[in-house]
């Protein structure tokens, strides 16, 4: 499907290389940096990845490390100010989403590419039923009558599994509990069949068996709608189930992408490697509590180098001195450490 | 954690000297930064605010002008004039012209910061005082206790501010009673606390109530820690911001409330000088002489602008989150 | 073990839901904690799990004597701890330290990592003299692996796994008194994977009421009780390749609002076992075939979830 629409791609930007490739949603070398009162932070150093029809890629890093940024830029909800993209491009089927007018945005959103939240009792409107928020995008965006888009409304609530949807659809948010709300709000942002769905933290606020419920219904709405997921979490835990390939973000960069099963296997960044430490394990006795000594760099003043150097056990001075790009290490898996071919190919 | 809002990826990079100065070493151990607390935190920051030093050294100069008047009029006299210059436009003798009596305006102006900013700041500390402290009371002990603090400040509050002021203030002050300067600064004093403390309590009461139940508090309690150290230490520092911005919202609405009285004829009166008592005189000839007005009120501008400007940036140096 | 020092008897805490401003009128009973009994050993810790509203939290207020029970008594060495005033009240305080595990909401966040952590001393000054405190203070943060240096940072610079180690330091600033006076710690948590690496003993809670408790093994490695059975399920396993052959176990539904729950056990509504018997019998919180530690199901039995491995 996307085939006509690569060809349409417009010319390559400032920033961005804007090769035609048949990616679903593409973000290239993107930058955002943050201008305040106090100086100008680098948020976003450089980012770059693609999620396909059909596939979940979990973008993982503490906060701070520009996981949600990007998500907001995607989304064109970028605060400006503070706020400002200096480079780059976010492409949606080959088109650069920065350089559209805001109609066509507009009209991505929802559509193209949705997004869910943290917290789902703020991003519904305690005022309305969630009935009719969610009647509301069929009424307005695909111009049906009241019947027809409560019907539909009704139907996407039992799909998110809320159960005795109809009797629920006059509910407002907060009668609804911490669960449900979630389950709403995926409701609300499928309602128009998007393409790309932008979770953002979509369980820490949840209890563990709620959570385990609400992944498991991302993971199956995911795999029927073939849509793709960008799942954006600080929680190893919670992506090793649903995640087909891994991106781990530190201060604006992409410090290491794969697959996840290598991931978890064999990671290739010492930051990787460092986060599946500290993770306390239900199924490990007698493990000490590991954590990432320090922590992440002031992003006004990121040091020079490798930004994980300062944090690094394995620094060596290259690390203080050349900045490690993004480069593939051994089968599609990418690594933005001077040393990451040792560590792959460790025993 | 899940959503890096400005605040936390904006922390100023004077809060971070070990990360960007000494990457080579951090990572070990160091000793040798000395542990600080808030308080100093807050100072640090402070430091580093030029909205701080500004409304700092404004506020300086009005409190010398408060104290020692002489000081920045050398040689003028705010309570004597000659008739002959009655309403004479601003010239080098009298910088900002005459007053109808012709009392010099710039010396008037500069003896009147002592009336007006000592009536205001005093009842902002008085206020905030009672009120702060009725407000922890009522909130922590909670109970009959908070019953019956809550209703007796929704008596004062049910007073409306001019009314309650006058009945006060003619009880006290009416025409007639021989009291002195100090006395009647006194009893405006008075009146504006005892009508305004309600509010500030009500403010700390409700912040209280929803700081109380933090998990911090109550692992602070079954650590053993007493109650003077859970609200000197963790209720105070957390319920101070909403108190610091309205006291200093507040010391501009008094300034004002200040003269409202004096021109009710219930406050100050001549020959006590004031702002207030200026703009009221003034405001009868601002079409011949708009300078009686303009300048007087142009200090209570920057005055109360001050004040408020320094609230705001220790508001913000007592939020560690917004540094 | 040493014996109990901390005895909690059919304690029960009801808040009162009203409603009316001056005629206040009670409509219903939040039942927060409705009948738990379990006993707290010198020199032990014991973690207390459960999800948000099963009343781990107002159970840890009653026991800190920070809030009276309706019913019910706590006794600490022998005395009702509701009958405890001023040193008596320190020394249970004392003994007994209350770690609450939310990151978020535990750490007061306008004071530094250094003031956090002197607190403990200041509140017991006997447990170090003034001039050592500071090496105390960083002592603490490098054994919960945190850098010394970041003393004067506040807890929102921390990620949420660093501060729950603030927490932790917290709690173990007062740990030299484990050994001599047999300190015991109380671990209130969600997270039972936090819980695993700390406790001694678990207690998971649900509605109110303690559904199962037992040694640290016993809990994760022979649980018995269906609820603990899909809370473990629940945790997610860091590793893909046990992505096919791990116990899943998914609740459906809610959790029963506290003020009216369901009558025999608790955990009915949402059981996968529930026979009749569950509505009208409340099931005791005790030993019974097929458990080797006190389990509240009438079908307690045992059930692999996790794969424990030793490290």
């Amino acid at each position: 499907m996307s085939d006509i629409l690569v060809s349409e791609q417009s010319a390559s930007g400032p920033g961005g290389s804007g090769r035609p490739s048949g990616r679903l949603l593409e973000v290239d070398d993107l930058r955002v940096e943050f201008r305040t009162r106090d100086g100008v932070a680098k948020v976003i150093n450089g980012v770059t990845y693609h999620v396909d029809a059909g596939e979940t890629l979990a973008v993982l890093g503490e906060s701070g490390s520009g996981k949600s940024v990007t998500a907001q830029t995607i989304m064109g909800i970028l605060d400006t100010p503070p706020g400002f993209v200096t480079g780059g491009q976010v492409r949606f089927h080959g088109k650069d989403m920065l350089r559209m007018s805001d109609e066509e945005r507009r009209r991505i959103r929802g559509e193209g590419i949705a997004m869910i939240f943290q917290d789902a009792l703020s991003a519904l409107n305690p005022v309305f039923t969630v009935g009719f928020q969610i009647a509301e995008q069929f009424r307005v965006r695909r111009g049906m009558g009241r019947a027809e888009a409560k019907k539909r409304a009704i139907d996407m609530l039992d799909q998110v599994k809320i159960p005795n949807a109809k009797g629920r659809f006059n509910n407002y948010p907060h009668q609804f509990s911490g669960g449900m709300r979630q389950r709403a709000m995926i409701a609300m942002s499928l309602a128009l069949d998007p393409e790309v769905l932008i979770a953002d933290e979509p369980t820490t606020a949840l209890d563990v068996t709620v959570q385990a419920q609400i992944m498991d219904l991302l993971a199956e709405l995911q795999r029927e709608r073939q849509m793709g997921m960008i799942l954006i979490t600080h929680d190893l835990g919670v992506v090793a189930d649903v995640a087909d390939r891994i991106a781990v973000m530190y201060a604006g960069r992409i410090v290491e992408e794969a697959d996840v099963y290598d991931l978890y296997a064999k990671p290739a960044h010492p930051y990787t490697m460092g986060l599946i430490e500290s993770i306390p394990r239900l199924d490990e006795k007698g493990q000490q509590l590991r954590t990432i000594k320090g922590l992440p760099p002031n992003l006004m003043n990121i040091p020079p180098g490798c930004p994980f150097n300062p944090r690094c056990p394995m620094a060596q001075p290259v690390c203080r001195e050349t900045i490690p790009p993004l480069l593939q290490v051994g089968n599609a898996r990418a690594s933005a450490c001077h040393f990451a071919e040792e560590l792959v190919n460790r025993v | 954690m899940s959503d890096p809002s400005t605040a936390s990826i904006v922390s100023t990079p004077g809060a971070h000297p070990t990360d960007s100065a000494a990457p080579a070493t951090a990572g070990q151990p160091q000793s040798n930064e000395k542990p600080r607390g808030l308080l100093a935190d807050a100072w640090r920051d402070l430091r580093r605010k030029p909205l701080f030093w500004i409304s700092a050294t404004l506020i300086v100069l009005f409190l010398l002008m408060a104290a020692f008047p002489a000081l920045f009029a050398p040689g003028g006299d705010p309570e004597t004039g000659a008739l002959s210059r009655s309403l004479n436009k601003p010239s080098a003798e009298g910088w900002f012209g005459y007053d109808v009596q012709g009392r010099d305006v710039y010396a008037r102006v500069i003896y009147g910061a002592r009336a007006s900013i000592q009536v205001a700041v005093l009842s902002v500390l008085g206020t905030l005082l009672i009120g702060g402290t009725m407000g922890i009371i009522s909130g922590y002990r909670g109970g009959w206790v908070d019953a019956l603090l809550s209703r007796i400040a929704d008596v004062f509050f049910g007073l409306p501010f001019v009314l309650g002021a006058i009945v006060i203030l003619t009880t006290f002050n009416g025409s007639g009673s021989g009291n002195s300067k100090n006395k009647i600064m006194g009893l405006v004093t008075a009146s504006l606390i005892v009508l305004s403390w309600p509010v500030v309590m009500r403010l700390m009461r409700s912040s209280v109530l929803s700081t109380k139940e933090a998990d911090y508090i109550v692992a602070a309690r079954a650590l053993g820690a007493g109650t003077g150290r859970i609200i000197l230490k963790h209720l105070l520092p957390n319920c101070l911001a909403p108190l610091l911005v309205y006291g200093t919202i507040m010391v501009g609405s008094f300034i004002g409330a200040e003269a409202t009285l004096s021109f009710l004829g219930v406050g100050l009166k001549s020959p006590v000088v004031s702002w207030g008592i200026m703009i009221s005189d003034g405001q009868q000839f601002v079409r011949v002489a708009p300078g009686l007005v303009f300048f007087p009120a142009a200090f209570l501008v920057t005055a109360v602008l001050s004040f408020v400007m320094l609230g705001e940036a220790v508001r913000e140096a007592l939020d560690p989150k917004l540094r | 073990m040493s014996e109990n020092i901390l005895e909690v008897r059919d304690l029960v805490k009801h808040y009162p839901v009203t409603q009316g401003v001056v005629f206040k009128k009670t409509v219903g009973q939040v039942k927060a904690v409705d009948g738990v009994s379990f006993g707290l050993r010198a020199g032990e810790t014991l973690g207390v799990v459960g999800e948000s509203g099963c009343g781990k939290s107002t159970l840890a207020r009653v026991l800190m004597n920070l809030e009276k029970p309706t019913e019910g008594s706590v006794v600490y060495k022998g005395q009702d701890i509701s009958t405890l005033s001023g040193g008596a009240l320190r020394r249970l305080r004392r003994q007994i330290q209350l770690v609450m595990q939310d990151p978020y909401t535990s750490l007061n966040p306008r004071m530094t990592v250094g003031d956090l952590l002197g607190e403990p001393f200041e509140i017991h000054p006997e447990v170090a003299p003034k001039g050592s405190r500071r090496a105390k203070v960083r002592e603490l943060l490098d054994l919960v692996g945190l850098n010394p240096e970041h003393i004067n940072r506040y807890p929102h610079q921390f990620s949420g796994g660093q501060r729950q180690r603030i927490g932790i330091a917290r709690a173990l600033a007062l740990e030299q008194l484990q050994g001599e006076f047999g300190l015991s710690y109380v671990f209130i948590a969600h997270d039972l994977s936090v819980v695993r690496h700390l406790s001694d003993r678990v207690a998971v809670m649900y509605l109110g009421k303690i559904v199962e408790i037992g040694t640290e093994d016993e809990i994760y490695e022979r649980p018995t009780h269906p609820y603990t059975q899909a809370l473990l399920s629940a945790v997610p396993v860091p590793d893909p390749t046990q992505r096919n052959n791990k116990t899943i176990i998914r609740l459906t539904g809610d959790v029963p609002s506290p003020i009216s729950p369901p009558s025999g056990c608790r955990f009915r509504t949402r059981c996968w076992k529930a026979q009749d018997v569950c509505a009208e019998q409340v099931p005791l919180l005790e030993i019974r075939q097929g458990s080797d530690h006190p389990s509240a199901c009438h079908f307690a039995e045992k059930r692999e979830i996790v794969a424990t491995h030793e490290v």
